[in-house]
């Protein structure tokens, strides 16, 4: 079958491979439809990901049919069209009991601090991804579900992981009506989280960003405030002045270890690798916010650790809420949405190429190329 | 006596059902059979029900992330080895690219034709940076010699 094939940071092929099996009795093949390239993949793409291993194959967003299941799979069936949640979750453990699937405590054995994800390096749990024509999906009867057969494709492909995790980030940001939003970050999921916000009744959403193309399209899909933080002096100041010198409710960091904004954060982290990555967004999270405010973390950061004001976060008794979008939990809630029109997540794609071309993908994505927002591979349909 | 039941924090990603309690002790699947080496985090007891079997540890790059296997997550002799052993492991890939035969072709691995068609001005900037750049070093090894 066709893979995508990890050569290297910014090395990326398309090459045969051999076909994923059914390795566990609860396992299922799924042959893959639709899959997308994720901001966080990027953070694969660069190296920034320890234990990422030449040969893998990335991919956590993906929907497919079910081509083969194992003995213990009684709730799919073969000819399924399934959505599969990035979090690969037993759905027996204490946590998964709790809802916390993005946190399964038996599906990644080379790292505590995160769940088992599809096609996110050896810390992740060493699985391939759905950048790929078929993948195995451990857990099958867990994460994986049939899509509505009223959905459109598109829409379902972003359930997998951009629509959660952008509605986690506003939940998690516990906003209440009134309140003053700001979003750090005007990709996907910052994009995502700042549409969702507004289910929960603020008065006002502002995203912020380096890249114009990228708010201008924030502003239009999510109806929101749009700033530049290249125009200002002091994003900080820029944001306590907007909010009447209080500073922000809620702030969002939907950003990760790539921040860009601060040459020391930069240097440190993306540069010597002597802390993980760059977190100047969420730096700025929480010195915008106002005491007692809520930070709200869906960025994505990788071992070991990050330089930060967490003397601000004690004295300004900041509450700080984060994790991997717990995608099985909310999905109910998402497809209802996105079935009666409050949600429309495809409006984001705005880029589709063939599987073949996963190298060309990766490159105008990470390159925000073309006004690139959201990009979605499709293996060939020659099948 | 001052337990609030309300205040749960984690509510509502996090559905408490006192289950913490439990600790480790709770329903698992079958074991997946293990057929390839899995390295595994010393903060476990025993390896999980299910693991992925992407790309076994071997060569160089295998023997550092047995080495980083050995320390806790909390440990930068975990994280900076397995950065390292990435490294090595490109060149571990090149070697194995060669052997069997196949050139790599690095301008399309790197999808550089994107960046031609929709960033020439970048482009071209990048480059006249890196020729002046490998001037000024050439011309510097060259006054040392």
């Amino acid at each position: 079958m066709l893979a995508m094939n990890y050569r290297g940071p910014y090395r990326i092929r398309a090459e045969q491979r051999a076909m994923p099996e059914i390795l566990h009795p609860e396992d299922a093949i799924i042959r893959v439809t639709r899959t997308c390239i994720c901001g966080s993949d990027l953070h694969l793409y660069h190296g920034m990901v320890p234990d990422t291993r030449v040969g893998s194959t990335f991919g956590h967003e993906f929907t497919g049919i079910v081509e083969e299941v194992g003995p213990l799979v009684q709730k799919l069936k073969v000819g399924d069209q399934v959505l599969v949640p990035f979090n690969i979750a037993c759905g027996k453990c204490n946590f998964c009991k709790q809802g916390l699937f993005g946190n399964c405590h038996e599906s990644n054995p080379m790292a505590t601090a995160v769940g088992g994800i599809f096609g996110y390096s050896h810390t992740a749990g060493g699985f391939d991804g759905g950048q790929a024509e078929y993948v195995r999906v451990p857990y099958a009867d867990v994460g994986p579900t049939v899509i509505p057969a009223e959905m459109d494709p598109d829409d379902a492909v972003l359930l997998t992981d951009v629509v959660p995790t952008g509605y986690q980030a506003a939940e998690m940001g516990g906003i209440k009506e009134g309140d003053t939003v700001v979003i750090f970050g005007a990709g996907p999921i910052g994009i995502m989280a700042a549409r969702c916000a507004w289910f929960f009744g603020p008065s006002r959403v502002i995203i912020i960003d380096h890249i114009d193309y990228r708010l201008e399209f924030a502003k239009n899909y999510a109806k929101c405030e749009a700033y530049n933080f290249k125009d200002m002096a002091d994003p900080v100041v820029f944001l306590k002045k907007t909010t009447d010198w209080y500073g922000a409710d809620v702030c969002i960091d939907c950003v990760g270890c790539e921040a860009e904004g601060n040459t020391l954060q930069t240097f440190s982290g993306r540069v010597m690798l002597m802390q993980a990555g760059a977190a100047t967004a969420l730096q700025w999270a929480i010195n915008s916010v106002k005491k007692g405010g809520i930070v709200s973390i869906v960025g994505v950061y990788g071992p070991p650790f990050n330089l930060l004001a967490i003397g601000n976060v004690v004295n300004k008794g900041i509450t700080i809420r984060a994790n991997q979008a717990s995608v099985k939990r909310l999905l109910p809630k998402l497809i209802d949405h996105v079935m009666s029109g409050r949600l429309s997540p495809k409006g984001l794609i705005t880029h589709r190429i063939p599987l073949e071309e996963v190298s060309d993908a990766y490159r105008l994505f990470s390159s925000k190329l073309d006004n690139c927002i959201k990009t979605v591979l499709i293996p060939s349909a020659k099948h | 006596m001052d337990a609030d039941p309300e205040n749960e924090p984690t509510y509502p990603m996090k559905n408490y059902t006192g289950d913490d309690h439990n600790r480790i002790n709770y329903e698992r699947s079958e074991q997946q059979p293990q057929s390839v080496e899995i390295l595994m985090s010393n903060e476990r007891p025993v390896i999980t029900r299910v693991f992925g079997t992407s790309v076994p540890p071997s060569g160089l790059s295998g023997k550092i992330r047995r080495y980083a296997f050995q320390h806790s997550e909390d440990r930068y002799r975990h994280w900076l080895p397995l950065i390292f052993a990435d490294r090595v492991n490109v060149f571990e890939g090149l070697v194995d690219d060669i052997k069997a035969g196949k050139f790599p072709n690095i301008i399309k691995e790197r999808g550089l034709a994107m960046e031609w068609k929709y960033n020439k001005p970048g482009m071209i900037k990048k480059g006249v940076t890196l020729a002046v750049l490998g001037l000024v070093l050439f011309a510097i090894l060259r006054k040392k010699k």
